[in-house]
């Protein structure tokens, strides 16, 4: 039987406001099936948003939601999850969101490791606002912002949440909802910051202009600069340019998470542990 | 029953937040503020609360927003600079209907100013700190004592009203050290009134369907009743709408919940004002020099007397307009350029208000007020 989601949508909010042939909707449905997967009520779970195609995601699922400001998601999840510890926190935001205006907040949830989902869905372009360029826009493209081409680096969501301290990281695109579905899954029940770099498709405002005008010539595009991670990691230098791994990039669960430090802090002020030192961590600097 | 404490005001605002139930706190290091923070991160974890320095200030208030939305009470500490910074986002707070309580220490602005002196330049920014309408809630702490029991007042008007409560310290009441009486933390429990919530059915619950001069009313997250948190405009269960009533109505009751209850939220204090025969406008650190100075004006034969609000927004309008409506010379003394002085102006409805200013990171002196009030 097919698997209904209605339980888990707000029906009156539909349709979405996502174009016709956009990926957004693909990613909604895995989400709703890894929740289940994963057991959880309704009632425990919270979902935070930012701003543009993205931040509607909030607003579509049942849960307990919150549609935040530009950028500000994780900062807003953080306050949400350091208040109710056991509840499951996730955010979802666009690449202009946690890359560009809330570059900021992105690398400090990875540093604290926080148990926080962060399901950035990446499709390289301004989609709500008419095509600007964001900061995962490839070099070269078109945008209403750079006519006459992208000069900007095309930043790397993954690369940076490593080097920041998630301590799980890892891609899919909305290809492969079957996957897509499972990474879902893995980053919810580890425990930790995880970053999902989650590739999409604008093929009306990133494609119009880039010779992607159909949704499946933008899907196609992006099948063509995605590659498992393990033939990834086989290829020379040369033959990585221009491609991203998709699959598990980093899984680190050893790493502190930090609700659980936090509840140290609480033991020492409350006396029922001596104050925390260098000692108790493995990895000091 | 009050109790003595020796402590700072930076110290007493975060000690009163911790007696009025606060569970958490996000901040950044912000001068002259910073004091809030340190004492507070000793003070939370002993009561399972959380403090947490953020990458920076929008972090701050963004994360005791989501505090907020999850149902606890919460608290920022900054000075101008972070004001400006958090300003959006109090604004998603005001559209949202988020409780929480800003302590905003004033130092000198603009820009990075004078960080570590004096000044009351953000009277007009707590007015407004973000963009579009709404009615601030701004309450102005004027000695020791008054930086606990105003941060505690503003935890309830926050529930009360269901958005944010500005407390503005300034840097010398904030780093002012001595002896403060302060109500027990009994009698503060005891006068908690948290945010009202809803107990019916859930698909009964409609958080912003009230009144049209009453606050939503917001369950705390996770206990059943799930429904949408936004900065655009909302209809009654929180999802975005443009529907042309229900955007008018929403802006409107933003304006009118707290217009409707202005008494609950008026505070001022009137010293030696009976007889008085030049009234005194003064607030926060600057009232203390005030009433050293009408002490001497009054051995000189000047019956003079001090108006301090205590409640900035909205501002005690009609008790001001009821002394300038008897009282000829009234003068507004402040640590800025008349930034409260358009506010005694416009209440009053007399443009010859006379005003003493100063802006150069220096308290006013008393010496100074009594020349300025034997100069009227």
């Amino acid at each position: 039987m097919a698997f209904n989601y209605d339980k888990y949508l707000r029906l009156e909010k539909m349709p979405t406001l996502w174009c016709w042939g956009c990926g957004d909707g693909v990613i909604l449905k895995a989400f709703i099936r890894a929740i289940v997967k994963m057991g959880w009520s309704q009632d425990d779970v919270c979902v935070v948003s930012g701003i543009g195609c993205s931040g509607r995601f909030s607003s579509y699922v049942d849960f307990n939601t919150i549609h935040t400001t530009h950028g500000r998601t994780v900062a807003y999840a953080t306050g949400v999850k350091l208040a109710f510890p056991d509840k499951h926190v996730i955010c979802v935001a666009g690449d202009g969101d946690a890359l560009a205006i809330g570059g900021n907040h992105t690398i400090h949830a990875c540093r604290r490791n926080i148990d926080i989902t962060f399901i950035v869905i990446n499709n390289f372009i301004y989609g709500l606002t008419n095509s600007q360029t964001s900061p995962t826009t490839p070099k070269g493209m078109w945008t209403v912002t750079q006519k006459i081409g992208n000069i900007d680096p095309t930043f790397d969501g993954c690369d940076l949440a490593i080097a920041s301290g998630a301590s799980f990281v890892a891609r899919e695109s909305m290809l492969e909802p079957k996957k897509l579905e499972k990474i879902f899954v893995k980053a919810f029940e580890h425990k930790g910051f995880a970053y999902l770099d989650i590739l999409s498709n604008c093929h009306i405002n990133l494609g119009r202009k880039n010779k992607m005008v159909s949704a499946m010539a933008n899907l196609e595009w992006i099948d063509s600069i995605t590659i498992s991670k393990k033939k990834y990691d086989a290829m020379s230098k040369e033959e990585q340019l221009n491609l991203f791994p998709t699959g598990v990039l980093h899984h680190d669960d050893e790493a502190d998470e930090y609700c659980d430090m936090n509840r140290e802090i609480q033991k020492a002020h409350q006396g029922l542990r001596s104050k925390i030192t260098q000692d108790d961590f493995a990895k000091k600097i | 029953m009050t109790r003595e404490i020796i402590s700072t005001g930076n110290e007493l605002a975060a000690i009163a937040a911790v007696d009025a139930g606060c569970k958490f706190f996000g901040g950044y290091p912000l001068t002259p503020s910073s004091e809030v923070m340190h004492t507070i991160s000793d003070l939370l974890p002993k009561i399972d609360g959380t403090c947490i320095q953020m990458e920076d200030e929008i972090g701050a208030i963004c994360a005791v927003i989501g505090a907020g939305m999850a149902g606890v009470r919460t608290m920022t500490g900054t000075s101008g600079p972070g004001m400006s910074l958090k300003a959006e986002n109090l604004g998603l707070a005001q559209m949202a209907e988020v409780p929480l309580v800003c302590v905003n220490v004033m130092r000198g602005g603009p820009s990075t100013g004078l960080p570590t002196r004096v000044s009351q330049g953000d009277i007009l920014q707590s007015k407004n700190p973000s963009h579009g309408d709404y009615k601030s809630i701004t309450l102005c702490a004027g000695s020791l004592s008054e930086c606990y029991t105003e941060v505690v007042r503003a935890f309830n008007i926050a529930d009360r009203f269901m958005q944010p409560v500005i407390v503005l310290l300034d840097e010398t009441i904030g780093h002012m050290h001595g002896k403060a009486m302060i109500p027990t933390k009994e009698e503060v429990k005891a006068g908690i009134v948290p945010r009202k919530t809803f107990d019916g059915p859930s698909e009964e619950y409609f958080p912003y369907e009230c009144g049209p001069t009453e606050p939503a009313v917001l369950n705390p997250m996770f206990e059943g009743y799930r429904y949408h948190f936004t900065g655009l405009h909302h209809d009654r269960k929180g999802f975005p709408t443009e529907e042309i009533e229900t955007c008018r109505k929403l802006i409107q009751r933003l304006e009118d919940k707290v217009e409707a209850h202005k008494d609950e939220i008026e505070s001022y204090e009137e010293f030696m004002m009976d007889d008085a025969e030049v009234m005194i406008v003064a607030y926060g650190s600057v009232s203390l020099a005030a009433k050293e100075s009408i002490r001497h004006l009054r051995a000189d034969g000047i019956k003079a007397g001090l108006f301090r609000p205590i409640t900035i927004w909205p501002s005690p309008a009609e008790r001001m307009k009821e002394h300038a409506d008897k009282i000829e010379k009234v003068l507004v003394v402040e640590l800025n350029i008349g930034q409260f002085h358009s506010e005694v102006q416009r209440a009053t409805s007399r443009l010859d208000i006379d005003g003493l200013f100063k802006v150069n990171g220096r308290a006013i002196s008393p010496h100074e007020i009594v020349t300025k009030v034997k100069e009227l």
